[in-house]
């Protein structure tokens, strides 16, 4: 029972393993926000449900690196977002910025909901017309 | 009838949809350098670390860039085809060795022979970066004026040679 009793405890003390390498954090912990804010918004092209934080992929760490030599050279999150889609594309970005390429990825959800309201208006009407029947039906 | 002729329009219209959407490979990304200036880049050789190799060696003339590395795949898949290439004399091969090891990539080039010009030993992957690489090996078709003209993806081989980078090759030293 004791021998169980501290497993049990030893277990219980380990802690999981931190998911950011301390190695790759920065000292301004201003700048540290903003890195973390952005690589959690970029895609790693190597792994392609993975964003840039989440990846181990050596691809995804040559990235990081490159965004905090940005990040400490004093380049805006514009800039940094800027230099990825001239290299990779507007796939790399999480969050795809509204232009004229990518105008139906943000346009679409809108014009699914409009066209459900449509179809969802047109069936009402059509049952509203109908004559109200409160007869529950033979044998029910 | 017509109840039910607006789902069978909308499925009309789904059925395109996703038939081209499946038949497209979601790790083939269009390259944002396509008629665009190549980056320009100087590396240490990786034969000869005293040399340096870049965009500068294949000036004027046009070339292909081969991303390539010793732990990749597809890299050694191609290289038999690689090493017909440069025999044929059709283009002068730039490579990009990225993110690998500088002994054990010569080794590589040692055993199986080297289609390379040269090669540029790209360590870190920086400048695989600056040309949006993400997936060896990769192959760039650069203009003597040093426009990038086409991307492969992938292991090349005879038919996706002839297909794909002929016609542009013919295309371009037509125009010059």
């Amino acid at each position: 029972m004791k021998t169980r009793l501290a497993i049990l405890g030893l277990l219980l003390l380990a802690t999981p393993a931190f998911a950011i390498d301390p190695s790759e954090s920065l000292d301004d912990p201003e700048l540290q926000a903003r890195y973390e804010k952005i690589i959690d918004e970029v895609r790693c092209l190597k792994c392609q449900n993975q964003t840039i934080k989440d990846s181990n992929a050596f691809l995804a760490a040559d990235l990081r690196r490159e965004i905090r030599r940005m990040l400490e050279e004093g380049m805006t999150d514009a800039e940094i977002f800027d230099f990825l889609v001239d290299r990779y594309g507007e796939f790399a970005l999480y969050r795809p910025r509204a232009s004229g390429k990518t105008l139906i990825l943000w346009l679409a959800p809108a014009l699914f909901l409009l066209g459900g309201a449509f179809v969802l208006w047109r069936i009402v009407r059509r049952r509203m017309a109908l004559p109200i029947d409160d007869e529950p039906a033979e044998g029910a | 009838m017509s109840r039910y002729l607006v789902p069978l329009i909308a499925f009309a219209i789904l059925i395109p949809v996703f038939v081209i959407g499946l038949g497209k490979d979601p790790s083939h990304l269009p390259s944002p350098l396509l008629q665009k200036p190549a980056p320009q880049f100087e590396l240490p050789s990786l034969t000869d670390p005293g040399k340096n190799v870049g965009s500068a060696s294949f000036e004027n003339q046009m070339a292909i860039l081969n991303v390539w590395a010793t732990w990749c795949v597809g890299c050694r898949q191609e290289h038999g085809f690689l090493m017909q290439l440069a025999q044929s004399g059709a283009i002068p091969i730039y490579g990009l060795n990225w993110r690998d090891n500088r002994t054990e990539a010569q080794r590589f080039l040692q055993q199986l022979g080297n289609p390379y010009v040269d090669s540029a030993y790209d360590e870190d992957g920086r400048v695989g970066i600056d040309w949006g690489v993400y997936g060896a090996p990769e192959t760039f078709l650069v203009a003597a004026d040093g426009t990038v003209l086409y991307k492969h993806l992938g292991p090349l081989n005879p038919d996706l040679w002839e297909q794909n980078f002929v016609p542009l090759i013919d295309a371009a030293r037509h125009t010059q």
